[in-house]
Parts: structure tokens; C-alpha cells; sequence
């Protein structure tokens, strides 16, 4: 699943930053029919975790109501230099990774 | 007038009154209670520290940007632990579920989200001393997300 991660990639330590994550995922609500009038099944990410630096800092758990490609943007707490992964699941049972780096500088 | 039949009048336009108001919250937002104990489990929900930021008027109902801020200090013993996200009109009426905490630094949440109707979207938020608060905003939809197509 492609996705992109927006990080800032330096910050001050205690500062608070904006993390932001889309993914490219139909978010198939489970209502909408295809060419041939059968029901394309729910399939959505129904479960997102971002961790920094190991501790999770946020999760998301979503349903269809969440609009195709979803778009996540939280604030997390600068603490040290590291790395935030990003991991989530959809309905389907398939899995998708994403990371990136951020460097934290004294006060 | 005699007492008792002031009292009588007095009492049943009284009661008249309060049954009305009652009819009139129930019919303004059907299932709006049984949602709030699904997702609280019953507990209390009071209104205000949670804010919804909406645009007023969306043009397309399949995707609306949302933001929830939530007044909180967001430290160890006093932060946001949960934000749900509500569309009371969408056939399934729970969006979303945020887990945050003192690592945030702020309690703050924006995705965007499918209306299938008109709505007041609506967002609960649950405090680390386990109190839950309400905010919500009304969100005119000129192009639904239908079910279908």
C-alpha cells in the first residue's frame, strides 16, 4: 500500500509537532455495488498505530466512515532524535509499514 | 378561581409542557442517546471542552475535513486518553476511534470523513480520569456520500 509520511525532520526538544500520514486505500464502505451489481465487500484500515521510538503514541481505529485514502494528522511531543513507525491493517488482512526519521536538538 | 382548580390548571399545562419538550428533544435527535451509551457505556456525557472544526458547508459528502481539539493540559495525570468520532446519520454511525495520551503534547485529532446526510458530526472525548465530553458541529452536505455508486 503506498503511502506518505509527513514528518518534520528536525524539532526542538518538548516542542509539540504536527505528524501526518495518508495512505492510498479505496476505504471500500461494504454498500457500493461493482459493474455487475454484486456488493464489493467492506474492506477498509481499520486499525492504525504510530509509534515513536518504540512507545505508541497514537492509534487509530476506523471504519466506513472514513473517506477513501485516509488522512491522519496528530501532534506528538518531540523527545529525542529517532524514528516514528507507522503500521496498519485493513479487512482484508493485508498490512502495510511506513516510517521516517526525525532529529531532536537540546531546548 | 379556586385554589384547587389553579392548581390543576397550573399542574397538567406544566405537565403538557415538559411532555412536549421531551417529545421535541426525542424527535431532534432519534438514537442520539442509545449511540452515547454504545460508545460510553453509560456513563455521563457532558457538553463542552471538545470542539469540532468543520467547514459549514461541504460540497462533496465523501470526504469532509474534520479536526477535534480538545481542551486538556495533556500531561501524565490529566490528558485526552480517547476521541470517537460520530456521523448519527451515516448507516454506521461510529467514524473513528483516536487513542492519544501525555505524549501528545496537545489534544488535537483532524482526518477526513464520508456524511451520507446532513449532520451534526459529533465528537466525544474521554478524559484520563475516565469523564466524558461532548462537542459537535452542524455540516451541510451539498453532494452526499451515497450508498451506492
Amino acid at each position: 500500500m503506498l503511502s506518505r509520511v509527513q514528518v518534520p525532520a528536525s524539532a526542538r526538544r518538548g516542542e509539540v509537532i504536527q505528524v501526518r500520514i495518508a495512505i492510498q486505500h479505496p476505504m471500500e464502505t461494504g454498500y457500493r455495488p461493482d459493474h455487475f451489481g454484486r456488493r464489493i465487500p467492506k474492506n477498509v484500515i481499520n486499525t492504525l498505530v504510530c509509534r515513536y521510538n518504540g512507545v505508541e503514541v497514537f492509534r487509530a481505529e476506523m471504519g466506513s466512515g472514513i473517506a477513501a485514502n485516509p488522512l491522519l494528522q496528530f501532534p506528538v511531543r518531540a523527545q529525542d532524535s529517532g524514528e516514528f513507525v507507522f503500521e496498519w491493517r485493513d479487512d482484508s488482512g493485508e498490512r502495510g509499514e511506513s516510517r521516517a526519521a526525525i532529529t531532536v536538538s537540546a531546548g | 378561581m379556586s385554589d384547587r382548580r389553579r392548581f390543576l390548571l397550573t399542574t397538567t399545562a406544566l405537565a403538557g409542557g415538559l411532555l412536549c419538550a421531551r417529545v421535541a428533544a426525542a424527535q431532534a435527535h432519534p438514537g442520539r442517546a442509545e449511540l452515547l451509551r454504545e460508545v460510553t457505556g453509560g456513563a455521563a456525557v457532558q457538553t463542552g471542552r471538545v470542539t469540532v472544526d468543520t467547514p459549514p458547508l461541504a460540497d462533496n459528502g465523501h470526504s469532509v475535513a474534520v479536526r477535534v481539539l480538545v481542551d486538556s493540559p495533556m500531561s501524565a495525570q490529566d490528558h485526552v486518553r480517547r476521541i470517537t468520532l460520530l456521523a448519527e446519520r451515516n448507516p454506521r454511525p461510529v467514524v473513528a476511534s483516536f487513542t492519544l495520551g501525555p505524549h501528545s503534547g496537545k489534544a488535537e485529532v483532524a482526518t477526513r470523513i464520508r456524511l451520507a446526510d446532513i449532520q451534526d458530526v459529533l465528537a466525544l472525548a474521554q478524559m484520563s480520569d475516565g469523564s466524558w465530553w461532548m462537542g459537535g458541529a452542524h455540516v451541510v452536505v451539498t453532494e452526499l456520500a451515497c450508498l451506492e455508486g
